[in-house]
């Protein structure tokens, strides 16, 4: 009798103690997670500008039919896509294939993995400004142009021509991330038993192929976890833009969120603004579900 | 093994290591070039593109170090960027790891919800409700405040998560055991659990000490006061400062590099790890 008094009364401490363990963090996410994003839906319905709040008007649907007819909208998407699409795959064949260069222990492994891992220790808008410099269409002042000229090559105008600016960022932010990917593949290499290569070997399987059908099928959930990581963080695509070409030339940079922040906070226009930031949640979203459908469908 | 199998086997080796060694050195170049240029004066930078020597560090000295210190206020940048991020991980180690010991060891009403809500979040990019966050700190008279900068952002999914996945595979005895020897459940936690999981600990620290270093969207929009900036708005705004000395700016990112490598070499176990099991588990 007193043992069950002693129990129970252990069981109301646990909820107690539960409660007040959870209390903070879940607070927290509703106040600044869940909340703002009812009011980004909320304010989507209105015509809010920021300079003048008292003006506020119930519009409806009008910003996203508003959305949808600017053009300026349909190019940002365009440019997210087209660096989504694009840095995604090579990005990851670049983790890979460095992951492979160093995923056996030899001497010195570790020194190059830190050179691949290198460029994580460093920002992404100390990389940007970096870049600029070393992107320079000059080549008496950018070092890959010096490079292209001295090699016989004509210089490239990298970020001040619109058809090579997103392909410049592409690589430079390919070059930078793939270092993260790269531990993650590392990690994904591991786990695949070593046997079944000395089998290949004894079987006659040269290099390549024990690559094609032992190497990517025991990386499958990682290459789908990798994939999907890096074209998420790629929709998201601000600061290379935003630091090293402004959104141009000629807008071939402007992306997503590049257009949020100068509809947002640049021309004040907050409502308009928030149906953009809503259609790129849905994206995101939508993206990130289809992902985890087709991971967990081939699994 | 003939002797032409020996030389090829070696010779495979050379190119393993020779291949290895190019390809390195070339994805670090553009690092050395930065190292290199900001030792340099600014007249030396572009001197020798054309050769090697551009690689090469001529005349070293740290004036552009120097100047940088003298135009940026560097302690001040610092002291900001460290408080902020000390502040957010000292509240992030500790709601988070009770949030998910909660999630992981207590049974009570809404665990579900809130586990699946949890989860739900996390795929929230900060960048759909960063319009409406802003709003809410200006309406708190939160704008260049530190304040802004932390408190939205203690509470993570991710860590949560983490943190959970951790806590389950604590053996239910030993709670138990505390339990009988009279030991109260948040006592359990606080004095048994923490300091025996000290790994999830050092993880998540590292990830989001990173994270938090890299930040630059959200201090762009809400640390507008010079004498607010953190590292990575000092490092932007000094780019566009006038007079324009590549060779001072290559130090400025240098200087603001400096940080995250010590913390590599001191966390690179669980940096990796973290990266890593994200991997795993995700």
């Amino acid at each position: 009798m007193a043992k069950t008094k002693k129990l129970s009364g252990r069981k109301r401490d646990e909820r107690i103690t539960a409660y007040a363990f959870v209390a903070p963090a879940v607070i927290l996410l509703i106040a600044f997670l869940v909340v703002p994003m009812i009011y980004t839906v909320y304010f989507s319905g209105f015509k809010y500008q920021i300079m003048r709040p008292d003006a506020m008007k119930f519009i409806g649907l009008e910003n996203y039919q508003k959305l949808f007819s600017d053009k300026n909208f349909w190019i940002a998407l365009k440019n997210t896509v087209y660096f989504t699409v694009l840095v995604v795959p090579f990005q990851c064949a670049l983790a890979l294939g460095l992951a492979l260069l160093v995923s056996k222990k030899f001497r010195g492994v570790s020194i190059f993995r830190t050179m691949y891992f290198s460029p994580q220790l460093t920002s992404m808008v100390v990389i940007s400004v970096l870049w600029t410099v070393l992107y320079n269409a000059n080549p008496n002042t950018g070092l890959i142009n010096s490079i292209l000229t001295s090699l016989g090559m004509d210089p490239i105008k990298f970020l001040s021509d619109a058809d090579t600016a997103m392909n410049s960022i592409i690589f430079m932010s390919a070059w930078q991330g793939a270092g993260y990917q790269m531990m993650i593949f590392l990690a994904g290499l591991q786990g695949i038993p070593k046997d079944q290569y000395e089998a290949a070997s004894v079987d006659g399987a040269n290099k390549f192929k024990q690559f094609l059908y032992i190497t990517i099928p025991g990386l499958k959930g990682t290459i789908k976890y990798v994939i999907m990581i890096t074209m998420i963080q790629a929709m998201k695509l601000f600061t290379q833009p935003y630091i090293m070409t402004q959104g141009g030339p000629k807008n071939s940079t402007k992306t997503v969120v590049y257009y949020i922040y100068t509809q947002g906070f640049q021309k004040g226009n907050f409502g308009y603004a928030c149906s953009i930031a809503a259609v790129f949640f849905v994206i995101v979203v939508t993206m990130s579900m289809a992902m985890k459908k087709v991971t967990a469908a081939t699994d | 093994m003939t002797k032409s199998m020996k030389f090829s086997a070696k010779f495979g080796k050379f190119m393993f290591y020779f291949g290895n060694i190019v390809i390195g050195i070339i994805f670090v170049s553009p690092l050395i070039w930065m190292v290199s240029a900001s030792l340099k004066p600014e007249a030396k930078i572009f001197a020798n593109m054309d050769s090697l020597m551009t690689f090469l560090p001529t005349q070293a000295s740290l004036a552009n170090y120097a100047e940088v210190f003298s135009r940026l206020n560097m302690p001040l940048v610092f002291k900001n960027t460290l408080l902020y991020i000390g502040l957010i991980l000292v509240l992030d180690l500790l709601v988070n790891s009770m949030c998910g010991y909660a999630l992981a060891k207590f049974e009570f009403k809404g665990k579900g919800l809130i586990l699946n809500l949890v989860i739900a979040l996390m795929v929230l990019p900060m960048e759909a409700i960063m319009l409406p966050l802003y709003i809410e700190m200006s309406q708190l008279g939160w704008v260049n405040t530190m304040a802004a900068l932390v408190i939205p952002f203690v509470a993570k999914c991710f860590s949560i998560y983490m943190f959970r996945q951790f806590f389950c595979d604590i053996p239910d005895d030993l709670i138990e055991a505390a339990a009988i020897d009279g030991s109260s459940p948040a006592g359990t936690f606080f004095k048994i659990v923490m300091p025996i999981s000290k790994t999830v600990y050092a993880t998540v620290f590292i990830l989001d000490f990173v994270a938090h270093w890299n930040d630059f969207m959200w201090p762009f929009l809400v640390m507008t006061g010079e004498d607010k900036r953190t590292i990575q708005l000092a490092v932007q705004s000094f780019f566009g400062t006038q007079p324009v000395h590549y060779s001072a700016i290559m130090a400025a990112l240098v200087v603001s590099a400096i940080p995250m490598i010590i913390m590599f070499i001191f966390m690179q176990k669980y940096y990796v790890e973290g990266i890593a099991s994200s991997g795993i588990k995700g």
